[in-house]
């Protein structure tokens, strides 16, 4: 008998439906991966088996939990179903976990509130848990509030929660979407290990994990079931076209289609940029230390590492948004230094950035048309309305968004057109250099495409030099000429796509590569390659600030930082490499 | 935090001097003086007043005179009660107010919390209406209006309540004044409340506490409660002021021999030292319990704490 059984489930919200007469079944012990693009209705799904569906969402259809009907039962019985037969892992830990409690008091009342235990042995019943989740110093974190743990922690803290009172099927909503590559790899690894006997119905938008993860999987598209069955058989032959899309659009680090070598001359070149920022008590933050990058002509060049690792203070530094504490930056021959605002309209001009949130980063209260042309104001003014109007309207088409976009607010656009509108504002003052800082890891994977061969487009035909900044390496792969790779804002490594893609020379970029899961079922998930989280900027260990991490760590790593050395066109910063 | 508090405690002393600074202008600016009577008395006696008073001195080295015995905890001899010292006055009358005062507080929070709670609850429920259309009522209407109209239907017509202070010693006098004072608190208290209170039940952790079973009474209570009060917690600096300065009308209507009733004489009075004494006592008091929220604040957010 199946454990969990949908049928002709149904959630609408007035006239708009989010999910559609869906039916599935989780087995006793099975795990079952639910993906889709976002607004397909996965989370609300999840949401509904428990009964938490949000205010105004109507429901219909059938769940049944264990042969009985969810629908039947009294809060109080679906109070005592929660937790104790399903458990529930939420995405983001840092908002899901009560930031004015103790972590033990959180775990410690649901033992109580369902009966399971009291007083001590509740308490003894947490630490084992919190052991088990792989929480060193159980005693300490017990009495930690959540935001004093890292975000790996949190996670494992939230899993703790799904899993304390032995639930029969653990719900796990994007449980790694919020983490690092490194740490992702860690949390599925305990996942597997900690699940034991309990049902996984695992949510997520990533192909990779389900290939890794899931026996079989459901595909949901705006709220409908378009494809089921088992996780090999359906990436091998799709049964449906919206299948077949996710999995062309899922980038594959192991992709041999890459970006040509370019050959330009140089545009941009920055040596021994150091940037730090002033913390409370007098500290100094150091986001960047004594990194060198160059840029060519035509080229993209990839800013790759974890949070912390100083991409986004690097390129800010470049633009002149935050003040470099130490080195220089030279553009086309000149050095440019000083805070944007004292740069030469021209050399302003000739850098743009776009962000990764586009529609926040576009004024809510601003029409297309002004949001476009709003650069040529400042930098053209020579240029009558008209003329502007012809500007913007070719700056639209191309990013392939037609003139019926132009008197458009950004809240009345999807979050792909946005960036679009996004990439159109850098674009019209025909910048040399393009930074995107995460641009598309908002976006859904086709969406994702789209806006990268557009990049790609614009490229060839205008010769634009883009710093790609992303934490997604299988993007990375399939969009850059070169990588650039940072720790803790210091200088790792850096090669053409495909020597450092083929044979990374640091081990923490060996790492990175390693932890990306690859969508293929038939490629064995690996083990997580490192273990631990990135230290604090604050107090960066002595020596290879790596070397707490790495796998080839020696005397000579905990001593001194290793300077940069030239091996056969790769640069990298190690002692150990060769 | 001991850091915190003894910067917060410097950063109080120019505030003060200010409000002294003020208060002293403003008594002194004020028509006529503490010793004018029906009958003008003759002008050597009156210049012997006023050397004894200092009021001959020029306003500034009055000032300084008055700074002084302030620096050593002394608020002067009062103008009007010729045997008294100001500290003594407020000494006296002080507990008086401050029972008052804080029966008034308590009953806000409580009532106010848990209306505001409720009707959080039942979102768009009859009872939330009522509850935000009382609290609408009870922000409207000022405090000089609601006193005579509570004191016509509980005390004259039901005959319920005493009406005044003199007309009896039991407890129940204090009922009336309380009531009236605390209304507007009530009312701007279970507004906050709900507002408060919506917002935390929308948030990611709400929702995880429900998920994990925990019943509609335990997740208000343990995850719910404690981030919905701080929005309360920092209304409670201005509520004691409100509360003070409402404790000076109602004293005066219930006919309450409280600090607020000796302050409305004295400025009739132009008492100049008790009135004086009055605003910086109540000030500095203010500004420390102003301090006592900040700190109850770290105390609920650990995140605030950390900083």
């Amino acid at each position: 008998m199946s454990l969990l059984e949908l049928e002709k489930l149904s959630i609408r919200y007035g006239n708009t439906t989010v999910v559609d007469n869906l039916g599935f079944t989780v087995g006793e012990g099975e795990s079952v991966g639910l993906v889709g693009e976002s607004g397909s209705g996965k989370s609300q799904t999840a949401l509904a088996i428990l009964g938490l569906s949000p205010r105004g969402a109507q429901v219909s259809g059938n769940i049944r939990f264990a042969g009985s009907d969810l629908a039947e039962l009294s809060q109080r019985e679906l109070d005592k179903l929660r937790a104790r037969r399903i458990g529930i892992a939420f995405q983001d830990p840092s908002q899901a976990l009560n930031p004015y409690l103790r972590v033990g008091r959180q775990l410690r009342e649901i033992l109580v509130r369902h009966g399971i235990a009291k007083g001590k042995d509740a308490d003894r019943q947490v630490m084992a848990m919190l052991e088990r989740v792989g929480l060193p110093d159980t005693e300490r974190q017990f009495m930690a509030y959540p935001h004093q743990l890292s975000g790996g922690m949190r996670q494992r803290v939230m899993l703790a929660s799904a899993l304390i009172a032995q639930p029969d099927l653990l719900i796990a909503d994007e449980p790694t979407t919020a983490l690092d590559v490194t740490v992702q790899a860690q949390i599925l690894d305990l996942l597997e290990e900690i699940r034991d006997n309990t049902a996984l119905l695992l949510i997520t938008h990533d192909l990779g994990i389900v290939a890794g993860h899931c026996e079989r999987m459901l595909v949901l598209e705006r709220g409908r079931l378009v494809d089921a069955g088992a996780t090999t058989a359906l990436f091998a032959s799709p049964g449906h076209a919206h299948t077949r899309a996710l999995l062309a659009a899922a980038p594959r680090i192991d992709t041999s289609d890459i970006p040509d070598a370019v050959h330009g001359k140089s545009i941009l070149g920055v040596e021994s940029a150091t940037v730090s920022y002033e913390e409370r008590g007098s500290r100094r933050l150091h986001a960047v230390s004594d990194v060198d990058l160059s840029l060519h002509v035509g080229e993209t060049l990839a800013i790759v590492g974890e949070s912390g690792s100083g991409k986004s203070s690097l390129v800010s530094a470049i633009l002149g948004l935050v003040p470099m504490e130490s080195g220089c930056v030279v553009y086309a021959g000149s050095e440019l230094n000083g805070p944007v605002e004292r740069r030469g309209k021209r050399q302003a001009r000739e850098l743009q950035l776009i962000f990764q949130d586009p529609i926040g980063a576009l004024n809510p209260q601003m029409r297309v048309r002004s949001l476009v042309g709003e650069p040529l104001v400042v930098h053209e003014t020579q240029l009558s309305s008209r003329q502007r109007l012809g500007r913007v309207t070719e700056a639209l088409e191309q990013v392939g968004l037609d003139a019926g976009y132009l008197e458009r607010f950004p809240h009345e656009l999807s979050g792909g057109q946005a960036q679009r509108v996004a990439i159109a504002r850098a674009l019209i003052l025909r910048p040399n250099v393009l930074v995107c800082d995460e641009a598309v890891a908002a976006l859904d994977g086709s969406v994702r495409q789209q806006v990268l061969s557009l990049l790609r487009q614009v490229q060839d035909e205008t010769g634009l030099a883009i710093i790609f900044i992303s934490h997604d390496l299988a993007v990375v792969r399939s969009i850059s000429h070169r990588v650039l790779v940072m720790y803790m804002g210091r200088f790792v490594e850096v090669a053409e796509n495909d020597a450092l893609f083929r044979h990374p020379r640091h081990p923490y970029t060996r790492a990175l590569i390693e932890a990306v899961p690859v969508p293929d079922p038939l490629v064995p998930p690996r083990k997580a390659p490192l273990q631990g989280e990135v230290p604090s900027l604050l107090k960066p260990p002595p020596g290879c600030v790596f070397h707490p991490r790495c796998p080839l760590a020696s005397d000579v790593c905990r001593q001194s930082c290793p300077g940069a050395r030239d091996i056969d066109g790769t640069r990298v910063a190690c002692h150990h490499a060769d | 935090m001991l850091r915190y508090t003894l910067l917060r405690l410097l950063g109080a002393i120019p505030t003060l001097l200010l409000v002294i600074v003020l208060a002293f202008l403003m008594v002194h600016a004020a028509p006529g003086g503490p010793f004018d009577a029906e009958r003008a008395l003759p002008a050597d006696v009156e210049a012997n007043i006023a050397r004894a008073y200092h009021l001959d001195e020029p306003l500034p080295q009055q000032f300084l005179r008055y700074l002084s015995g302030l620096l050593q905890g002394d608020l002067g001899p009062s103008f009007r009660y010729r045997d008294y010292t100001v500290n003594e006055l407020i000494g006296a009358a002080f507990p008086l107010s401050l029972k008052l005062g804080a029966m008034a507080m308590a009953l806000a929070l409580v009532l106010g919390v848990s209306a505001g709670t409720a009707a959080a609850l039942r979102q768009n429920s009859t009872l939330d209406r009522v509850v935000m259309a009382f609290a609408m009522t009870g922000i409207s209407i000022p405090v000089f209006v609601v006193a005579p109209i509570l004191v016509l239907f509980l005390a004259v017509k039901l005959q319920w309540l005493p009406a005044g202070w003199s007309s009896t010693t039991s407890a129940s006098r204090l009922v009336l004044p309380v009531i009236t004072l605390a209304l507007p608190q009530i009312a701007y208290i279970a507004r906050l409340t709900r507002a408060s209170m919506i917002d935390v039940l929308s948030r990611d952790f709400i929702r995880t506490a429900r998920a994990q079973g925990l019943g509609t009474m335990t997740v208000v209570r343990l995850h719910a409660l404690k981030p919905a009060m701080l929005p309360v917690l920092s209304y409670m600096g201005p509520a004691i002021a409100a509360i003070l300065t409402g404790s000076v009308v109602v004293e005066e209507i219930f006919g309450i021999p409280g600090l607020g009733q000796f302050f409305v004489r004295a400025a009739g009075n132009r008492d100049y030292t008790l009135v004086l004494g009055i605003v910086v006592f109540y000030a500095t008091l203010i500004v420390l319990l102003n301090l006592v929220v900040d700190i109850l604040y770290g105390v609920i957010d650990p995140r605030v704490r950390q900083r």
